[in-house]
Formats: structure tokens, C-alpha cells, sequence
């Protein structure tokens, strides 16, 4: 684009809408990770900014040493690696023969799944199909039932289509099966479309709620998002924190911060792969296919 | 006769050559297909549940059909007030985000494409795009430490400024405005994406001739930048319009509190607690499937409005 002369108001207000920008988005963290580390006497005489006053780490340690969080934690991390590989597994199997375009039926299938995608039967209907399968309260409810997006599907069938078609051609004159073509050609070139969707089904998992919360009763099972939204939710209603009345007041919120801290940390750890790929991915997606 | 069965073989060869080729292609493909005939189809077949009175021991063919020719639950429905409140809820908060959250991203892509130094523009794309990817649950849970009434960071810095602090979640009409003001904080940086993609394709002869008219910044950006990213626009205002009426569960969830019920439950909400809590299926079934059709109802009509204006549709 031609730049006209030197810097003008414009560019001034511009890149103040900016800074203003970054700030409201920075502040909120750096204000929670304050609070968390912050005495209760300071955040309740409202002391705490975005410096942590009257440094204290009691708030971690309490979270650390709570078996039930720490669990919940771990067992999150291991459903999100579980349910990655699963989807990534699923969308390939889908992905991939639909990019064939001799295949007869694959008209079909290709509106059989466009469908799903602008009617859904409902939340009651397919609460009571998992109950009628068994599937309530069971770990496998916050894995299989969302396994597969079309959105996600749709991102990797056009970057297979991406892939030019001689490369399969001569694959398969020198006698390779679709199979053997799908792991010797299509996925080694697919690396970033296969980086970017698992990421995104990752951050999917992880923050995952709302079907913990209507599927699964099991405390066990639950992902860290439901844990972390009934303390949210118990904090703020008197009884519980009196109940549990020996925590000197205050700390409750201290206690809160630090719970959102380590459910965040995750996300900020993957962010810089995230940044690196997802924009591609969802450029790709957002347009008609 | 010999030619006749010389095609004849000659299709049976191509089709098990045919066969041959794509069996595996359908074996890979049985497992996909399958999962949207379990777990997308035949919900849809439960459906039939919103016109019949639930019962635990039949199954939902054999079910009797619910009275006023089956309308029963969606009348019950409308003369439920909690109903027609989510009703007004999901619309009314739909419209403030499409009304406030749509415009934001356009401009936000404006500045940014004006942003002369690269690395701060990198820079703040990064940390812009960064709250996309934290849960409703984590963003009120931040909400709810910076937005505390006493100890809250913005109601010290009000206080500090002479200012009354505001319960920002804690008030039905500041909880809309909050709640309105989080999503264009979640995804205003995600959202621009795809304005800064579709400015790409701007030819730039057009500023270069524009520059040499002597159009100001704003000049350009109207004529030139504003004209380039229509489509773009028009393709997302539609699909937000098809979804004015269906509604977020997360984010009412997370940031809703016993103070604000009247302005946080919207139709996803009414319907889990109706229906998984209050075991109230038929109802429930019945407001999903209203929710449903005028969710595609309002798609459609879109969709053709954008063709009529000239515009490509989204599909």
C-alpha cells in the first residue's frame, strides 16, 4: 500500500486504540494471577490491582494439595490427548474418500453430513438417546458423541483437495491402494491442517462444559471446566463458604483466582502453536467450502 | 448376442475393477457414517416426543400422541413464563451482540490494516486473538474477580476515580451490558481474521490511484477497503442472522447468577433445566424443535435476502 508522508494524528490515535486494545486484554490475567497471589487482608481492604500485595502462596498450596482439583486436572489432560486422536482419527476417515471424486454415493453422504449441520435435533432428544444407550454417567459420553465436526471435516477435506491430483495418480499407477495414497502421500504434505484441527479440537476438550454438565453426574469424571464452575458457583453462595468457615475470609477469592489460574495455564502453554497455525485454519473454514 | 455379452462382461469387469479400487474407501467411511446415523440421525427421530406425552417404558414410536392434536406442549409452552421470558432473553441478547459485536471486528480489521509498524501489528494480533481460546467458565471466573463489587479491580480504580462502583453482574441491566461487553472482549480479535484475509485481495493499484486523487486515510478506507470487504460482510451478517434466535449455553451459565435470572435464561437454559433437571421431556423437546425450525426458518430467509441484494449467498 503507498505511504504517504511521515506520521500523522491518525497514526497516533490508531495505535492508542491499540495499546487500549492489548491493555484490555492483558489486565483481567494479570489481575487474576495478582489476586491469586495476594494476602486476604489486601484483596479485602481492595488493595490488589494488578500487583499481588502482601505476597502469599497459601491459595496454590491449598489447590495443590487438593486431590480432588489436582485429579480433575490430570484426568482433563488425559481426555483432551484421548479425544484429539479420536477426532483427528474420525475426520481423516471421513475426510479423505470424500475427496474422491469417482465415488459413487459420495453425493449422498456429502448432504447426509452437510445437513447435520443446519438442523440438530435438540438437546432433550439426544439426552435421552445416551441415557436409552447407557452412555449417562459414563466417561465415554464426553468422547464419543462429539467426535467429528463437519466444521473440521469440511477444513480438512479442502485442504486434501489443495493437494494436486497427480501426486495421487501416479501413486496409484504404481499399484498403491487408496489406503497406502492417504498415508505415504496425503498426510505427510498435511502436516499443518492436521497441527491446526488438532489443536482446535484440543482447546474444544479442554473447554469443554456443557456436556459434562448435562451427561455426567459422576464427580469423578468431571472435566476441570464443570469443576471450576461449581466452585464459581458455590463460592458465591453463603452457605458453602461458612461451611467450610475455618478459611479466614478473603481467601475464598484468593482460592478462586488461583483454581482459574491453573485451568488458563494449559491454554496459555499451546497458545504459541495455536497462533502459528490456526489462522490458516480459520481463514480455510470460515468461507464457503 | 456376442456383442451384447461382450459388454456385458465388459461392465462386470469395470465394476469389479471399480470394486476393487473403492472398498476400502467405504470401509474407511463406515465408521463416520455411522456415527451421524447414531449420534445425529436418530435424535432427530426423538423428536417425535415434543407431540407425544413421554413415558419411560415405551419407546418413542409407540408413545401416545400428547392432546390438542399433539400441540399440547408447545401451547403449554407459550403460556409458560420462564418460556416466553428465554424467549425475549435469546432475542434480546442476540440482537445486542449482533447490533455491538458485529460492527466491532470490522473496525477493529480497519485500524489494524492501517497500522503502519509491522511487529506492534503482529503483536497486537496476537494478544487480541488470545481470549478466543479461554471457556466462558474461565472468562467469569476472571469477570468475577475484576468486576467484584467491594475488591474488584475496575470498581477500585472507579472509586479511586470518584466514581460509585458498578455491580456489573450483580444488576439485570448491567448484567446485559457486561454480558454483551465480554463477547465483543472474547471475540473481537478472533473475528477480525477474516476481514484482514479478505483485505488481502484488495488490489492495491486502487489505494495507489486513489493516493494519487489525493483521498485522505478516510477516504480510502470508505471507498476502497469498506467496498472490498462487502461480501465478506454480508456472508457473516447473514449467518448471524440465521442464528438470532438460537442461543449460547456456556455463556449465560457461566456468567448468569440468582440476582439476574430474569435477563440470563435463554431457551438453551430453560430447556436444561426444564428438561435434564425438571425431567420435563416433552416440553423440552417441543421448545428445542420451535428453537430449531426458526432457527432454519430465519437462515433461509436470509440467505435468499443476500441473493436478492445481488449478494453470493452462503450456499
Amino acid at each position: 500500500m503507498v505511504r504517504s508522508k511521515g506520521t500523522t494524528i491518525g497514526d497516533v490515535i490508531i495505535v492508542f486504540i491499540c495499546l487500549l486494545l492489548i491493555a484490555a486484554c492483558l489486565l483481567p490475567m494479570l489481575n487474576i494471577v495478582a489476586r491469586s497471589l495476594s494476602s486476604s487482608q489486601a484483596l479485602i481492604r481492595g488493595e490488589v490491582t494488578i500487583w499481588p500485595k502482601g505476597w502469599n502462596i497459601e491459595a496454590y498450596k491449598l489447590v495443590l494439595n487438593d486431590s480432588k482439583y489436582t485429579w480433575s486436572l490430570a484426568w482433563t489432560a488425559i481426555l483432551t490427548v484421548i479425544c484429539t486422536i479420536v477426532s483427528m482419527v474420525m475426520t481423516t476417515l471421513c475426510a479423505y474418500p470424500l475427496t474422491y471424486d469417482k465415488l459413487k454415493g459420495r453425493k449422498l453422504i456429502n448432504s447426509l453430513i452437510l445437513f447435520t449441520m443446519y438442523f440438530n435435533a435438540g438437546t432433550i432428544p439426544h439426552y435421552l438417546l445416551y441415557k436409552k444407550m447407557g452412555l449417562l454417567n459414563n466417561p465415554l459420553v464426553l468422547i464419543i458423541p462429539n467426535c467429528l465436526s463437519v466444521f473440521y471435516m469440511i477444513i480438512m477435506r479442502s485442504f486434501f483437495y489443495g493437494i494436486p491430483k497427480s501426486l495421487r495418480e501416479s501413486a496409484e499407477i504404481d499399484g498403491a491402494s487408496p489406503m497406502r495414497v492417504l498415508f505415504s502421500v496425503y498426510l505427510p504434505l498435511s502436516k499443518p491442517v492436521i497441527a491446526t484441527l488438532s489443536l482446535f479440537y484440543a482447546v474444544g476438550r479442554w473447554n469443554g462444559f456443557s456436556d459434562a454438565l448435562m451427561y455426567m453426574n459422576e464427580r469423578r469424571w468431571h472435566p476441570i471446566q464443570l469443576f471450576l464452575y461449581n466452585i464459581l458457583q458455590s463460592v458465591t453462595s453463603i452457605e458453602v463458604v461458612t461451611q467450610e468457615g475455618f478459611m479466614p475470609p478473603g481467601l475464598s477469592d484468593t482460592l478462586q483466582a488461583a483454581t482459574v489460574v491453573f485451568a488458563t495455564v494449559p491454554i496459555l502453554i499451546v497458545y504459541p502453536w495455536l497462533q502459528k497455525y490456526f489462522i490458516a485454519g480459520a481463514t480455510l473454514g470460515a468461507l464457503k467450502d | 448376442m456376442a456383442s451384447f455379452a461382450r459388454s456385458l462382461a465388459a461392465r462386470r469387469r469395470s465394476a469389479i475393477n471399480y470394486v476393487r479400487q473403492h472398498w476400502s474407501l467405504y470401509l474407511m467411511l463406515v465408521l463416520p457414517v455411522a456415527f451421524f446415523i447414531i449420534f445425529r440421525y436418530i435424535p432427530m427421530t426423538y423428536i417425535q416426543i415434543a407431540f407425544k406425552r413421554y413415558s419411560i417404558v415405551q419407546s418413542v414410536w409407540e408413545m401416545p400422541w400428547a392432546r390438542n392434536n399433539g400441540f399440547e406442549y408447545f401451547i403449554r409452552a407459550f403460556s409458560n413464563r420462564d418460556f416466553l421470558y428465554a424467549v425475549r432473553n435469546t432475542f434480546m441478547l442476540n440482537f445486542l451482540d449482533l447490533v455491538i459485536g458485529f460492527p466491532a471486528p470490522i473496525i477493529l480489521a480497519l485500524l489494524l490494516n492501517e497500522l503502519r509498524l509491522k511487529r506492534f501489528k503482529r503483536f497486537t494480533q496476537s494478544v487480541a486473538y488470545l481470549p478466543h481460546f479461554l471457556s466462558w467458565i474461565i472468562i467469569a471466573g476472571l469477570a468475577r474477580q475484576l468486576f467484584a463489587p467491594t475488591n474488584g479491580m475496575v470498581n477500585i480504580v472507579l472509586r479511586r476515580m470518584g466514581f460509585e462502583p458498578i455491580p456489573f453482574l450483580n444488576d439485570p441491566t448491567h448484567w446485559v451490558f457486561t454480558y454483551v461487553l465480554l463477547g465483543v472482549w472474547k471475540n473481537v480479535g478472533w473475528n477480525t481474521i477474516i476481514y484482514l484475509a479478505a483485505l488481502t485481495n484488495i488490489n492495491p493499484e486502487l489505494y495507489e490511484a486513489a493516493a494519487i486523487d489525493g483521498a485522505g486515510r478516510f477516504q480510502r478506507m470508505w471507498y476502497i477497503t469498506l467496498p472490498g470487504l462487502k461480501p465478506t460482510i454480508v456472508t457473516l451478517l447473514i449467518l448471524s442472522l440465521g442464528h438470532i434466535m438460537s442461543s449460547e449455553f456456556d455463556r449465560p451459565m457461566a456468567l448468569g447468577n440468582a440476582l439476574v435470572n430474569n435477563v440470563s435464561n435463554v431457551l438453551a437454559t430453560f430447556v436444561y433445566t426444564y428438561g435434564i433437571r425438571g425431567l420435563q421431556f416433552s416440553l423440552t423437546t417441543a421448545v428445542g424443535l420451535f428453537q430449531s425450525v426458526i432457527n432454519v426458518i430465519f437462515l433461509l430467509t436470509a440467505n435468499a435476502l443476500a441473493k436478492k441484494f445481488g449478494e453470493r449467498g452462503i450456499w
